[in-house]
């Protein structure tokens, strides 16, 4: 690992002054994606501002949802009551990343801000045009099982790997972004972006912006929400296709639904076209495949991750039939 | 806010590492004009020159033990444990967060020891598995992994052990499927599982205190 000032803060104003004065300083929340590319040497900043001792870990009710705050920990995130009562979709996804020990120490924010775990991304020696931009994309036509069947571009297929994140898509949370300019609130389906020509940009936090929280709206889609992430080993992996489901159904029709999948993009994917064929229709296996069907449009593989084209539709259909508790 | 906390903020204000350099007791010490060892430092002359100035302080608990230390910030607690204090039950397997043999306790909570800068554990308690015997008399998890050969080769066992204590308290050891779960951030490469669940079933059936 490169050397590096360590540096602490414990206000909001403090933190982006330090990164505002150094211009290779990164913020450390939990360390756990960070630390991991510095030992691998992708990322190598001359300053790290230790950000744990900033009031941001709360998890609070508004008047219109939950507040959580970027500093709280996947562990507590995934437990906690209010969570487990509306989100429980979130739970479930946060339950499904990583381990025990690396959830106790791994942050809402730094979930967000993880970089791909593509291997072209993290071996020095392979191409990859979002470490190095103009080195070309080793996994075009290379070991590409784990990437991207849908948004991908001739620069980048890489996949963004975050269970936690696929949940907030889905459930339409709004990301609190404070920086030099004051505060902004961006939807959390634009927080992260396709690769297009400047694949180095997984997403659109300015250089120097700190997140706060994380805003989830109240809904009525608590009783029928699922999960359902599919890998090479039953805990402890990243997701080949995830998918997260949830549903409003009231008399076997489904009112409402909320649909996203993870390991399918370079950003967490909302199937908004499938959440319209599924609204209003009875909650039928039928109903799901046709949905499922619909989130598969433009989707393309490239050789290795030819079997998402399957797996992607299946996982879909899956999850929601135990989401709406028709196994 | 603590002193200590305060005593870094101090250091953010000023503008770069080469002014935390200059307030540093230690460069004194060195008696080298601070612009002549940066210099060296940036020009890769003298690491471990660079080394010695770029040390901060280290109060923290470790089994009980108060340490007062100074470290280089990019010092993993997995480090710091094993090379500096030579508590070498805390195992290396990939350093990088894969497999849970570095797992240790900071104020109560398992993590990655792997992963975990030294100097985020200011002011906290580390506990290892040297922490956890009282005594002569072992753990009710170490002597249940013994009872129930919870290992061949034992390299993941510190981690496993580690593990397990915090998989009991954060109460997910119900069942075996729910073992299993909770205990994925910890590989056995010997493929010792199905003692380690026994094991951990018979302590959680024990309802001894962990
Ligand atoms: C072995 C392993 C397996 C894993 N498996 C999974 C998995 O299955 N599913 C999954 O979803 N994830 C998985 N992860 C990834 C894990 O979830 C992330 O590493 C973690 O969420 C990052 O959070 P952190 O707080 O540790 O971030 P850090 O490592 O501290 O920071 C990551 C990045 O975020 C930035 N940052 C942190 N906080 C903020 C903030 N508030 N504002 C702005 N920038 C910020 C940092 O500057 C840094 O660039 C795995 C990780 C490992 C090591
Ligand atoms: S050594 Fe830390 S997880 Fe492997
Ligand atoms: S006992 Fe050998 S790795 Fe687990």
């Amino acid at each position: 690992m490169n050397q590096f000032t360590y540096t602490r803060v414990s206000t909001k104003d403090t933190a982006i002054a330090a990164l505002a004065k150094d211009k290779t300083a990164m913020f450390l929340a939990g360390g756990t994606n960070l630390i991991d590319l510095m030992k691998s040497g992708v990322t190598s900043p001359e300053r790290l501002v230790d950000i744990n001792a900033l009031p941001l870990a709360t998890i609070e009710e508004t008047k219109t949802g939950l507040r959580i705050g970027a500093l709280a920990k996947n562990s507590v995130v995934a437990e906690d009551k209010l969570i487990l009562k509306h989100f429980p979709l979130l739970s479930q996804a946060l339950s499904a990343g990583a381990s025990p020990q690396l959830r106790n120490m791994a942050t809402v924010g730094g979930n967000m801000m993880q970089r791909t775990r593509c291997h072209y991304f993290y071996d020095l020696a392979l191409p990859c045009n979002k470490r190095q931009p103009g080195r070309g994309c080793g996994a075009l036509g290379g070991f590409n099982r784990m990437h991207a069947i849908f948004g991908t571009s001739e620069l980048c297929i890489a996949v963004h790997p975050s269970d936690m994140c696929v949940a907030l898509t889905a459930l339409d949370a709004t990301v609190l972004i404070a920086g030099p300019k004051g505060e902004r609130t961006i939807p959390f389906g634009e927080f992260h972006r396709l690769p297009g020509t400047t694949p180095e940009k997984d997403n659109t936090l300015q250089r120097g912006e700190l997140i706060m929280a994380v805003d989830i709206p109240f809904n009525k889609l608590a009783d029928h929400a699922h999960y359902l992430k599919v890998r090479d080993r039953a805990s402890y992996a990243f997701a080949l296709v995830s998918v997260g489901a949830a549903l409003d159904i009231s008399g076997g029709n489904i009112r409402e639904a909320r649909l996203a999948m993870g390991g399918v993009a370079h950003k967490p994917w909302r199937l908004t076209e499938a959440e319209a064929v599924l609204k209003g229709q009875p909650a039928t296996e039928d109903t799901f495949r046709k949905a499922a069907e619909a989130a598969m449009k433009g989707a393309r593989s490239f050789g290795g991750n030819d079997f998402k084209l399957t797996l992607a539709p299946n996982t879909i259909v899956e999850a929601l039939k135990t989401a709406s508790g028709r196994v | 806010m603590s002193d200590q906390l305060k005593n870094a903020e101090e250091y953010t204000s000023g503008t770069s590492r080469r002014s935390f350099l200059k307030q540093s007791s230690l460069i004194t010490a060195i008696a080298l004009a601070p612009n002549a060892v940066v210099k060296a430092a940036e020009e890769g002359l003298d690491e471990k020159i660079a080394a010695a100035i770029e040390q901060m302080p280290l109060n923290v608990t470790i089994n009980g033990v108060k340490q007062n230390l100074k470290i280089e910030p990019r010092v993993t607690l997995l480090d710091l444990l094993r090379e500096r204090l030579q508590l070498t039950g805390t195992k290396k397997g990939c350093d990088h967060g894969q497999c849970g043999a570095c797992t240790v306790h900071i104020d109560g909570q398992r993590v990655n020891s792997c992963l975990t800068l030294a100097v985020t554990t200011e002011g906290k308690q580390v506990t290892t598995i040297e922490g956890l015997a009282h005594g002569e008399e072992l753990h009710p998890m170490q002597q249940a992994f013994l009872d129930h050969d919870g290992f061949q080769c034992g390299y993941c066992t510190p981690g496993q052990i580690m593990s397990a204590v915090c998989c009991i308290r954060e109460g997910h050891a119900d069942s075996p499927e729910e073992i299993r779960e909770y205990m994925s951030g910890n590989i056995c490469r010997c493929g010792a599982y199905s003692n380690i669940v026994d094991a951990i079933m018979d302590v959680k059936q024990g309802g001894k205190k962990v």
